[in-house]
């Protein structure tokens, strides 16, 4: 095979596990391997280095160590929280609502229909603008009637748009609803503070910001009712049973602490790179629309629409040169479905088909840029001709 | 063009012949990618609707070995283009009294066109494929498409539509071997493919049977009719002209002193015209849109062989041209399996000069002849 330079521009997707937190993570395979549990010296060694971890999550999102939950990966912190916080609802006699976004990970948006669909849960989805934007005025009428738990996407992992957390934990509250939030994109990048997001609860997951994959967590605010979704022996609180996962919670806090401590230069680079993309992008391609906010919008995360791409062809010719992307709907089975996302802030069937995602992280490189942007340019305009040597 | 400077995207199914073709071209020491192309597939028929030529096995058997020879692998999107080109064209075939060979057209519109398109934009050389032909080049230059080596699993019947461009473009590894000689590779390369039967049903039929296709999509064609015979004789009723082949003898629910076959489907008069072991058979056929492998038609008439089914021996015939893209053959003895749709495909010794769609008979008739019969592709 020929030998090319390959770009990781899908840092939406995963990040490397950042080397200080693998080192970080390492004595706890087989050094302090006792089941944090028990109540011998073993255990008790394991059971420090989570709490201490705990602490310093608690520290960066603001709250008290006991509303930290450690959960598998961002996926289980949602359905914890959904399935949890409708249950105990339902347990309590409360409403059986739950309001959510049509841009939501399909974590939050399965769950959800589950919920609607099994248990007979109603659900509300309030709309979003063509940035990706929940409207808030909708958002409160979907509230109005009250219910278990409305839950928004922090920032979209297809648009990278933001949203105004704090006004809608606002609306939500004002009608004595829960606000949960998938912060899984957001986790590494923005202010994560529930006292000032206004949320009362949050899902966080471990890779996303430069730590291990299989482990994630859930902020629960004090005092909510959460019906486990895992239940088992009394781990966290009774809300996640399950043996915990030392070193990958000890490398998660790691990796949360310095993605805190250095965000300021991380930010600064992300959003550099990122910027570039786009401009390259919008001055080179003349079938490129960027999709998402255009500032609202994640310092990693640069979002198109291709129009007249076939994402999932795109994908194929980015790779065969090394470079690394996601579309919302390209598929390794070759069968893809238009991005939800998409059609949700207006595009047409085909047009969210064409969807291009390019995230930038740590490793990014100007260097990488440019040579994406050739690689890029040259798919594109490959792709375009087919499609019109192949017209009917 | 030294090999690893030469990039060939391979069709990969996940089967025996492609995942063979794959190892040997990555041996020889090409840049090889392998793809797989994702199909149409009914799923108004009910159950696992998926394509017999991507199924989730076959995606992750042809994954596998993409992985084990260290090549990219790639499934493209091809359903609209499937559907549009190679389904429509079986449905309206069937439509008009026809027994469509739908493989050739997808040979020609999706394998040697959409896919290889997609390949030379991905900067290949070439597009390879798991097909028992051989492609080479005349003294002048010209590519020639010849049968395989293995007589029985020879395929380039359904190549017959090839051009120059696309055989220039093209490789088939595993032409140059038997079926026996391939699975012997495939247990040398570790592939574990070996004991892989081969496919026979249409591809986008998902194993279910072409009628209750047919029924969903052309319901129209599906309405009972009478059975006559030539004479005009009314001996039955049929149950939709698509339910019927030429040539069958059973199902046709006649008692008759003498055994009748099923001669023609006149799809006008919805009428299923039955005759005697002696009315079947015919020694001359009209095909259409016909293909010359070499680029350009012979100018006179010439003696060859003519392959009238996939799996028919190709029989001794005079072949004349009739108008821009027509040809007629005469057959030295008559044939019984002619059957309008089908591809008539022309070769002189193992070189396949091209072929033809086979015309309904009474366009046979005015360009002269007699009477009949099968189906179904590869």
């Amino acid at each position: 095979m020929r030998t090319r330079k390959q770009v990781y521009l899908d840092y939406s997707a995963s990040t490397p596990v950042d080397p200080r937190v693998i080192d970080a993570m390492l004595p706890y395979f087989g050094e302090v391997y006792g089941n944090p549990s028990s109540a011998h010296k073993f255990g008790s060694r394991a059971e420090r280095a989570i709490e201490d971890a705990r602490m310093t999550v608690a520290g960066i999102l603001n709250c008290q160590p006991s509303e930290v939950v450690f959960t598998s990966c961002g996926t289980e912190s949602d359905n914890l929280a959904i399935r949890g916080a409708g249950w105990s609802a339902r347990h309590r006699g409360a409403p059986s609502r739950l309001v959510t976004s049509p841009i939501e990970h399909s974590a939050v948006t399965n769950t959800v229909n589950q919920m609607d669909e099994l248990m007979g849960f109603d659900t509300e989805i309030a709309p979003v603008d063509k940035f990706g934007i929940v409207d808030s005025e909708i958002f409160g009428e979907a509230c109005k009637c009250g219910g278990a738990l409305a839950s928004v996407i922090y920032a979209s992992n297809e648009l990278g748009t933001i949203q105004d957390l704090p006004l809608l934990s606002q609306i939500a509250h004002a009608h004595d609803m829960l606000m949960h939030t998938d912060a899984v994109q957001a986790g590494g990048q923005l202010d994560l503070d529930v006292e000032r997001l206004g949320v009362d609860m949050l899902s966080l997951s471990a890779h996303k910001f430069y730590g291990p994959k299989g482990v994630g967590l859930l902020y629960v605010k004090d005092g909510l009712e959460l019906a486990p979704s895992q239940s088992g022996g009394g781990h966290e609180h009774g809300l996640r049973a399950g043996t915990h996962n030392t070193a990958f919670i000890v490398g998660m806090a790691k990796a949360l602490e310095l993605a805190y401590d250095e965000k300021d230069e991380r930010l600064r680079h992300f959003t550099k790179m990122r910027d570039h993309l786009i401009q390259g992008i919008s001055d080179r391609l003349s079938c490129a629309e960027l999709s998402g906010h255009p500032d609202r919008r994640l310092p990693s995360h640069a979002s198109f629409v291709l129009h007249g791409i076939d994402a999932n062809a795109l994908m194929m010719h980015l790779d065969m040169h090394g470079v690394a992307g996601s579309s919302g709907s390209a598929c390794k089975t070759g069968n893809p479905e238009p991005s939800e996302s998409l059609l949700a802030v207006g595009y047409s069937e085909d047009e969210a088909k064409s969807g291009l995602r390019l995230s930038v992280g740590a490793q990014t490189t100007e260097d990488d840029i440019s040579y994406a942007l050739d690689v890029l340019e040259r798919a594109a305009e490959k792709l375009g001709k087919l499609k019109r040597e192949m017209a009917p | 063009m030294s090999e690893s400077n030469t990039r060939v995207v391979v069709a990969m199914s996940g089967g025996v012949d492609s995942s063979v073709a794959a190892a040997l071209l990555v041996e020889r020491g090409y840049d090889v990618l392998g793809m797989m192309m994702r199909l149409w597939s009914d799923e108004a028929l009910g159950g696992p609707a998926h394509n017999r030529c991507c199924t989730p096995e076959q995606m992750s058997d042809a994954r596998r070995i993409a992985d084990q020879l260290g090549i990219p692998f790639y499934v493209l999107d091809s359903k609209d283009v499937f559907r549009n080109r190679v389904v429509q064209y079986f449905i309206d075939g069937h439509r008009d009294g026809f027994t469509p060979n739908p493989c050739l057209q997808c040979n020609r519109h999706i394998r040697f066109d959409w896919l290889l398109k997609n390949a030379l934009a991905l900067d290949a050389d070439y597009l390879a494929t798991g097909h028992y032909a051989r492609i080479d080049q005349d003294r002048s230059g010209k590519y020639r498409l010849r049968g395989g080596v293995d007589i029985e699993k020879d395929q380039s019947y359904v190549l017959s539509v090839m051009g120059q461009s696309q055989l220039a473009r093209t490789m088939f590894p595993v032409g140059e071997f038997t079926k026996q000689e391939a699975r012997a590779l495939a247990k040398k390369y570790g592939l574990n493919v070996e004991g892989k039967k081969d496919s026979q049903d249409l591809c986008f039929l998902g194993g279910k049977d072409y009628r209750d296709f047919l029924r969903l999509h052309a319901p129209d064609l599906m309405q009972p009719g009478p059975i006559v015979r030539k004479n005009g004789e009314q001996l039955g009723e049929h149950q939709g002209l698509s339910n019927y082949t030429i040539g069958q003898r059973r199902g046709l629910g006649l008692s008759y002193d003498v055994p009748l076959y099923v001669l023609e489907m006149n799809p006008a008069d919805n009428l299923l015209v039955v005759g005697t072991g002696e009315e079947l058979g015919r020694d001359d056929l009209l095909a259409d849109s016909v293909n010359w492998v070499g680029g350009e038609a012979p100018a006179r008439p010439f003696r060859a062989r003519v392959k009238i089914r996939y799996k028919a021996r190709a029989q001794p015939a005079m072949v004349e041209l009739r108008g821009e893209d027509q040809i007629y053959a005469r057959f030295d003895l008559p044939q019984r399996d002619i059957t309008p749709g089908q591809a008539a495909v022309i070769y002189n010794g193992d070189v396949c000069l091209g072929g033809g769609v086979i015309r309904k008979f009474e366009e046979m008739e005015r360009a002269r002849g007699r009477s009949e019969t099968e189906l179904i592709c590869n």
